[in-house]
């Protein structure tokens, strides 16, 4: 963990519309941050970009990752607390700016359409380079389970300057020499253990002191903050209903804006007529965007009612697309399955199976899926005397900042946004079509906020959609049962990395897959071959929680299982066969089947299934137990094994697995978006059901740490897994294998 | 002009008498701790007491209210915190937090009815959703609220 080591930033530098894009190599140290950048109040003063003291010994740490619910503002917090040795409960969090400090790289390196094994991640970057879409991703965002990675390195050295820093100041104030001075609490000691100064005490002291960028940080023995399940700072306000979400931002003479999005994908608004008597009471106005109807009201109820009771006549050009079909897609991925052009190719060991193998074959398929956040899409914005600002729960400051400027004529500088707490994001929140929404309303009506909502419906139905996909493998069942299977797997689905930058900057599509859907699965197969064939169409799709994990997972997991059976094999024994070069998966997959009871004895019709999937720099293994009763399908417990090197928060690490879980129960058992004449078919959450408390599995957690192992993510691995794990375990306890998803026993 | 009680204090609410009591207290009232989240009440989100009874109150119309004693998140527990949220807080229940008001409304009435609740208790009473997942958790706080509740009393 070398604060020194350098990293690739990317910059998107936008000047008059158009994209510049800036690359330079940023040291960690780099990132720190002098003492203008983080804005300070009265009573505060900032010790360098990154925290600032206040007189009242208030700590107040930047947060550039958006909170929605990951716990990321008090684990970001606790990197910072940590080297300064400050006390917890001193501690607060401000949503960061829009600023080069606080960009993530991680996320961005991350993104690489590439296997992190194939070459070295320099390369990687370097080709990546080359592709149009890259100057907008190194960027304030959220998500690919980035957060705490990215800032692992810069908010320690944050927080070990900034005691420091407060450290000079007491040595000064005391006459003694800095070295001699420890902090307890947040309370700065001199040799003797005397109390000299708290840091608030400490705040009105630093005069022109400047943070210093090479100091030292903490040793992994030397935690006193990190590792411990540490109360979360979002809590109370969350427990007591006063966390503001997008939805609860009031402004004075705040409108209201409800929408109604073209029902079909690639449709147009072509009008609308207003009722004879006029508009309604508290209505405003109703206003037409290229693909929406807005009406726009002192209340939302009262604009939601005129915009769908009935009165108000809209009036839609279908488009291209109003006869899109999902059934009829699934049949050309069917076709494609067998004779589609690969856009990647991927293959390692042996290229011809054994002369005395068996065949196996088997097909399996994903449907689209929504993400259905608790808290509807929502945007609220202000465009007054030129300057635009917009209050919202996202996933990147920096992509609405940019949208917002592009589509209010703005310079960028002329535009703020303030990150709300975030009702779930899931990926969804990283779009930008609400801000884009947001912002036109905003120019209809200049000089009064606004503030955008969605219906469930609206939401359901205008999402960036988790693609459809499929797969289908051929696995070389060799004939002695102790060799090594091998496989190839056509897979066909569309990508959300391939769409997204399109929707950003008005490009097409860049006909990459998902980075993350074509990774080499850990395992040491005696032939392995990937064709990735990746369709573009109108339906949108999205980054939804684990990306491609979250179909090529159930995919690959359960089919592993069918090669174990076929094979006369245990399917944890097959695992850890081929495994035996990765320690830390057999660490972890050893744990979870441990936990479990592996191969102990279940009633009738119950069964257990195991899966494992490394993701996002972490590594989880999962076993599911489910009773099957006629047609129902009871998952009872869920074991959860994880390995992602240091453990920063337990609790947090405990309910992201859960987290996770549910997620991709709710998919596994519930979900499913289907399209029929260019529209979905679902449109709330009785037709796009979830898990509940009475289906809740009981889930236990096992962390598998490791201290000099690199940072995991925790926010998606624990999703992948669970599709496999129950599908395995239906098979288990029934002999029946169901490889399409959502589950469903006939 | 539709008169009802709202965490104990009587206030006069000049709405539409169809509009939900959900978008009145949110909208007319202020009180934004009551949550959105589907409109049909399917989810919970907005779950609030009318007359001590969890109510999902983006289904009730204000004129079926009137007269009647709301409580919502802001109000529960009178002038001290409910043993719920204090259960909610000690064991770290809420990820994202939006639909825990919901939640916590939906228990709270649940242990005013039954003391001591029960795990079927629990699941037929708290049917609402959670997108993040945190049903483990919310299951372990009321039954951590119940034993509160108790030495409370
Ligand atoms: S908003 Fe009322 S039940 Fe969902
Ligand atoms: S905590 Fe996010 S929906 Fe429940």
């Amino acid at each position: 963990m070398k604060l020194t080591r350098r990293k690739l930033i990317v910059g998107g530098v936008l000047g008059g519309g158009a994209l510049l894009v800036g690359w330079w190599f940023a040291k960690d140290r780099d990132r720190l941050g002098d003492r203008t950048v983080f804005k300070a109040r009265m009573g505060e003063v900032a010790l360098n970009g990154w925290v600032k003291v206040g007189r009242d010994g208030s700590i107040t740490v930047a947060a550039p990752r958006a909170e929605m619910g990951q716990g990321i503002h008090s684990a970001l917090a606790a990197l910072v607390a940590e080297e300064m040795d400050a006390k917890w409960s001193d501690v607060r969090v401000e949503d960061a700016a829009d600023l080069n400090v606080y960009r993530n790289v991680e996320i961005l390196i991350d993104g690489l359409p590439f296997s992190p094994e194939e070459t070295g991640r320099m390369i990687d970057v370097a080709k990546w380079a080359g592709s149009r879409v890259s100057g907008l991703l190194g960027v304030v965002a959220t998500g690919g389970s980035t957060s705490v990675r990215d800032a692992w390195e810069p908010m320690r050295l944050a927080g070990a300057s900034a005691r420091d820093l407060l450290l000079r100041a007491a040595a000064a104030k005391a006459g003694v020499d800095r070295k001699t001075l420890t902090v307890v609490e947040s309370e700065v000691r001199d040799a003797a253990g005397k109390k000299i100064a708290t840091y608030g005490e400490l705040a009105a002291t630093l005069g022109a002191l400047q943070p210093l960028r090479d100091v030292p940080v903490k040793k992994a023995g030397e935690f006193r903050l990190i590792g411990k399940p540490l109360p979360r700072i979002d809590v109370p306000a969350k427990v007591m209903g006063t966390a503001g979400y997008g939805t609860d931002v009031r402004l004075p003479d705040m409108l209201y804006a409800a929408i109604a999005n073209c029902p079909t994908f690639g449709g147009k608004t072509k009008g609308f007529s207003l009722p004879s008597a006029g508009l309604p009471k508290g209505i405003v106005k109703v206003i037409e965007l290229p693909t929406a109807i807005a009406v726009v009201a002192d209340s939302w109820w009262r604009a939601n009612k005129f915009l769908t009771g009935g009165d108000l006549r809209l009036n839609w050009d279908a488009g291209p697309n109003a006869g899109l079909d999902s059934r009829a897609i699934a049949a050309d991925y069917a076709g494609l399955l067998k004779d589609g052009k690969p856009k990647l190719t991927r293959s390692r060991g042996a290229d011809t199976p054994p002369a005395d193998a068996k065949f196996l074959p088997a097909t399996y398929t994903a449907p689209y899926l929504a993400h259905a956040t608790m808290e509807p899409m929502n945007c609220t914005s202000l465009l007054d005397r030129g300057a635009l600002t917009i209050w919202m729960p996202n996933q990147s400051s920096s992509l609405m900042r940019y949208v917002g400027a592009k589509e209010a004529g703005l310079d960028q500088d002329k535009v703020t946004v303030h990150t709300t707490y975030l009702g779930g994001g899931f990926g969804r929140r990283a779009e930008v079509d609400l801000v884009r929404q947001a912002v036109a309303l905003a120019k209809a009506l200049p000089g009064k906020p606004i503030q955008v909502l969605w219906s469930r419906e609206e939401d359901i139905q205008h999402d960036f959609y988790r693609p459809m996909a499929t797969a289908r493998f051929v696995a070389d069942i060799p004939a002695d049962p102790k060799a090594l299977p091998g496989w190839t797997v056509r897979l066909v689905g569309q990508s959300a990395s391939s769409q997204f930058p399109g929707r950003v900057l008005g490009i097409g599509e860049t006909g990459d897959p998902d980075g993350n859907s074509v990774e080499n699965p850990p395992y040491a197969f005696a032939r392995y071959r990937l064709d990735a064939i990746v369709p573009q169409g109108p339906v949108p799709v999205g980054f939804w929680r684990s990306v491609g994990h979250s179909h090529t997972a159930f995919f690959d997991e359960c089919f592993l299982d069918e090669v174990a059976i076929a094979m006369g094999r245990d399917p944890l024994e097959l695992r850890r066969a081929l495994l035996k070069d990765k320690p830390r998966h057999l660490a972890v997959l050893d744990a979870v089947a441990k936990a479990s009871g592996w191969g102990t004895p279940l009633p009738a019709a119950t069964g257990r299934g195991i899966a494992l999937r490394a993701s996002f720099g972490s590594i989880v293994a999962q076993v599911a137990e489910v009773a099957v009763e006629g047609r129902t399908i009871r998952v009872r417990k869920v074991f959860c094994a994880i390995g992602c090197g240091i453990v920063v928060n337990p609790a947090i690490v405990r309910a992201q697995m859960e987290s996770g879980i549910v997620y991709g129960l709710s998919a596994a058992l519930h979900g499913r978006i289907t399209i029929k004449g260019g529209a979905v078919e679902q449109a709330n959450f009785p037709d796009y059901d979830a898990v509940r408390m009475a289906d809740m599995p009981a889930v236990e957690t096992i962390l598998v740490e490791s201290k000099d192992a690199p940072l995991g993510g925790v926010g998606e691995p624990g999703t992948p897994p669970i599709a496999p794990a129950v599908g395995n375990a239906i098979f288990a306890a029934t002999g029946k294998r169901l490889r399409n998803l959502p589950f469903e026993l006939k | 002009m539709v008169a009802l009680t709202i965490n104990g204090e009587r206030r006069d609410v000049d709405a539409e008498p169809d509009k939900p009591l959900l978008w009145v207290l949110r909208e007319n009232l202020g009180l934004v701790g009551t949550k959105f989240g589907c409109g049909v009440a399917a989810c919970g989100a907005c779950t609030v007491h009318v007359d001590g009874v969890a109510t999902r109150s983006c289904s009730v119309p204000l004129d079926q209210v009137a007269g009647k004693s709301v409580t919502t998140i802001e109000g529960l527990g009178g002038d001290r915190i409910h043993a719920a949220q204090l259960a909610w807080i000690e064991l770290q229940v809420p990820q994202c937090g939006y639909c825990q008001p919901g939640f916590i409304m939906a228990a709270a009435a649940l242990l005013a009815e039954k003391p001591k609740p029960t795990d079927a208790d629990i699941d037929s009473a708290l049917t609402n959703i959670c997108r993040c997942g945190t049903y483990q958790s919310i299951r372990k706080a009321v039954h951590r609220a119940a034993e509160m509740a108790g030495a409370r009393r």
